[in-house]
């Protein structure tokens, strides 16, 4: 297990250098000149500027360069937001925990209704339920999702007025941040009424991101478990004379769903890439309404970080799934 | 019996083509027979093909111009509604542009977007699969290598990076998507070329002295191509997708284009004063992914023989 473990570690240092060529290089390529932007409209004299490079190390040879800004990243130093003028990496931390919350959130409810609608299809294999479910997996997977959420606002806040418009809690409510995560925060903070307005809040957005997933999970548990059903094994079980709930949730569901967890590892990805929509209607304050926000500013040490941070968050994500894949599947760890 | 020998060369070499002729045909029918079993398949080509049509005579169909402003008509509500006006089925937008016609255009737009974006990360990421799967060795470890690089950002994220940087616009976003897209077509073209070069036919039109360009684009590619094609037909709605959330997050087609996204982004602030402005461009996304994902289930189940009924 262990050698398993390294070996996949070491697929991914190369991936990961190659990771901080990508952030490190889409700068250097930049048609504007980041000097010029921190100067801004007034510009500034040749010889302040070459002070600056030098200051900053952009007159050396660009593989040093590259070096120091390697070095940099190992000592967790990712640059400075022209913008806020705090350390990328601060910024991160401070956002990260409500993305966080919102993609568990997402994932929580694409899991607990994605898979058991995949299993009720793959059970009732061309009834009217199967087409029901699978038509409206494919809608859901050809969603677009910042159109969904803006449709979502339309009916629930604004017709109906069940929940607010964006934010991730009322104004009414202030407590100090202790874990980052509202949901938690707000019990703690024994405020009356703060939960339930972080719950509100967290409600459209959660949907709008677990859409996609959803979808996704439900399609892959589909055909995962119709696979499984039919294996010799299910067919001696089905000979046993096993009540139906026992072969499937037992005999099928549990080898049918190995592939599903891959499948949600790479969902996080997707949710990531979501976040950025979800997080931009909802004006939910996470890292994909920073990147959006970094980008239309030209804040570009924070884009270069976030990319770079986001990019890590992933690989380790898989890293995760294709561990956890080798421990329930032995057949994989000694390939 | 006193044919040339000349003659009867070419007699042999017309029944030879009729022949494939006839096995392309009998293809071709075999092919049609297991996607008009899909019933969602169908319907979703017939929708796409009605997207077609609308978009090569959208100036035909559409009754006003996309971009024309109507100064007494801002947000006119749909004609069912109190207060719309026949003029505009659809209603207008907050400048009083006929949302209906700018529909009409906009699927022109999504249409030219797939078609570009496909054909980009196709033909880039087949010539690179191939070069992969055929050469192995260190070409192969460092093009999957970048390959894998690309995949570890999510991929609007990436789109979205590489417009910010080259500048927002139609073009740009439609070269980003490309880049995002390719990799899926370079593994899957590698993936496909590894599983045929050792096959006897191969090995056959070497040994027959083919070169290695004959090889890897007459004699391995056309084997390699079912697969291929339904990723195509995925990454076309996928394109679809990605180009209109970057013209939505403002990086995409710029206005006055009628592009659904963009027009979606300018519809944001009027949500809750005027419901068609929003609903109608989404809508539009959603029906035309929706159909290529139909077709592009039904073409899966068609060309993947493991998946076919026996």
């Amino acid at each position: 297990m262990f050698r398993f473990f390294l070996g996949r570690l070491g697929l991914l240092i190369p991936t990961f250098l190659g990771v901080t060529i990508v952030a490190f290089g889409l700068v250097r390529i930049l048609p504007a000149d980041p000097l010029e932007l921190l100067a801004g409209e007034r510009g500034m004299s040749p010889e302040r500027k070459a002070e600056l490079m030098r200051q900053m190390g952009m007159d050396l040879p660009i593989w040093e360069q590259y070096l120091a800004y390697l070095g940099n990243l190992f000592q967790g130093d990712l640059g400075t937001s022209f913008a806020s003028k705090r350390p990328v990496l601060d910024e991160f931390l401070q956002l990260f925990p409500a993305t966080v919350e919102l993609s568990f959130c997402a994932i929580l409810i694409a899991v607990a209704i994605g898979i058991p609608l995949g299993i009720l299809a793959a059970v009732k294999r061309g009834s009217f339920i199967d087409q029901t479910v699978m038509g409206t997996a494919l809608i859901g997977y050809s969603m677009p999702i910042f159109w969904w959420g803006l449709l979502l606002i339309i009916l629930f806040s604004g017709i109906l007025q069940w929940t607010p418009v964006s934010g991730r809690i009322s104004l009414m409510y202030f407590f100090p941040q202790v874990t980052g995560f509202m949901l938690i925060d707000s019990l703690l903070s024994g405020e009356k009424g703060a939960f339930l307005s972080a719950v509100r809040h967290l409600i459209l957005p959660s949907i709008v991101l677990a859409t996609i997933p959803l979808a996704v999970i439900a399609r892959q548990t589909r055909s995962a478990m119709l696979e499984v059903l039919g294996e010799d094994y299910v067919r001696t079980a089905r000979a046993k004379g096993l009540p139906p709930h026992r072969i499937i949730g037992l005999h099928a569901l549990r080898n049918a769903l190995i592939p599903v967890i891959t499948t949600i590892g790479l969902q996080v990805g997707v949710m990531l890439a979501g976040a950025i929509l979800t997080e931009t209607i909802f004006s939910w304050p996470g890292i994909g309404k920073w990147l959006v926000d970094s980008i239309a500013r030209r804040d570009y040490a924070v884009v270069q970080g976030g990319l770079l941070l986001i990019a890590a968050i992933i690989m380790l994500v898989n890293l995760i799934v294709d561990i956890l894949y080798g421990l329930v599947n032995p057949r994989i760890r000694h390939n | 019996m006193s044919t040339s020998p000349k003659a009867d060369s070419s007699a042999l070499v017309e029944k030879l083509e009729r022949e494939s002729r006839n096995a392309t045909r009998a293809m071709l029918a075999e092919f049609w027979y297991y996607f008009s079993q899909n019933r969602g398949a169908v319907i979703g080509l017939a929708v796409f093909l009605v997207l077609v049509v609308t978009a090569v005579f959208a100036p035909l169909i559409a009754p006003h111009a996309p971009d024309m402003q109507y100064r007494d008509s801002f947000l006119v509500p749909p004609v069912w509604q109190e207060g719309g006006k026949w003029d505009f089925l659809l209603g207008t937008d907050p400048v009083g542009r006929d949302m209906l016609s700018r529909l009409i255009y906009g699927a022109q737009y999504s249409l030219f977007i797939g078609c570009v974006v496909v054909f980009v990360a196709l033909t880039g990421g087949v010539i690179i699969g191939l070069i992969a799967g055929y050469m192995r060795g260190a070409v192969d470890t460092f093009i999957m290598r970048i390959m894998d690089i690309i995949l570890a950002f999510p991929s609007l994220l990436l789109a979205l990076v590489v417009v910010a940087l080259l500048g927002p616009g139609l073009m740009n976003a439609m070269f980003a998507i490309a880049i995002v897209l390719q990799p899926h077509f370079v593994r899957l073209t590698r993936a496909a070329v590894l599983a045929e070069r050792s096959r006897d036919y191969v090995v056959a039109a070497r040994v027959a002295g083919a070169g290695h360009f004959r090889l890897m684009f007459k004699t391995i590619l056309p084997n390699c191509l079912a697969p291929l094609i339904v990723q195509a037909t995925l990454s076309f709605s996928n394109a679809i997708l990605d180009a209109a959330a970057l013209g939505f997050l403002g990086v995409g087609a710029q206005p006055p284009t009628p592009e659904w996204g963009t027009m979606l982004a300018e519809a944001r602030e009027f949500i809750l004063r005027a419901w068609w402005v929003v609903t109608f461009p989404g809508l539009a996304i959603l029906i035309t992914v929706l159909a290529i994902n139909l077709v592009g289930d039904g073409l899966r189940d068609a060309l993947d023989p493991k998946l076919k009924r026996s």
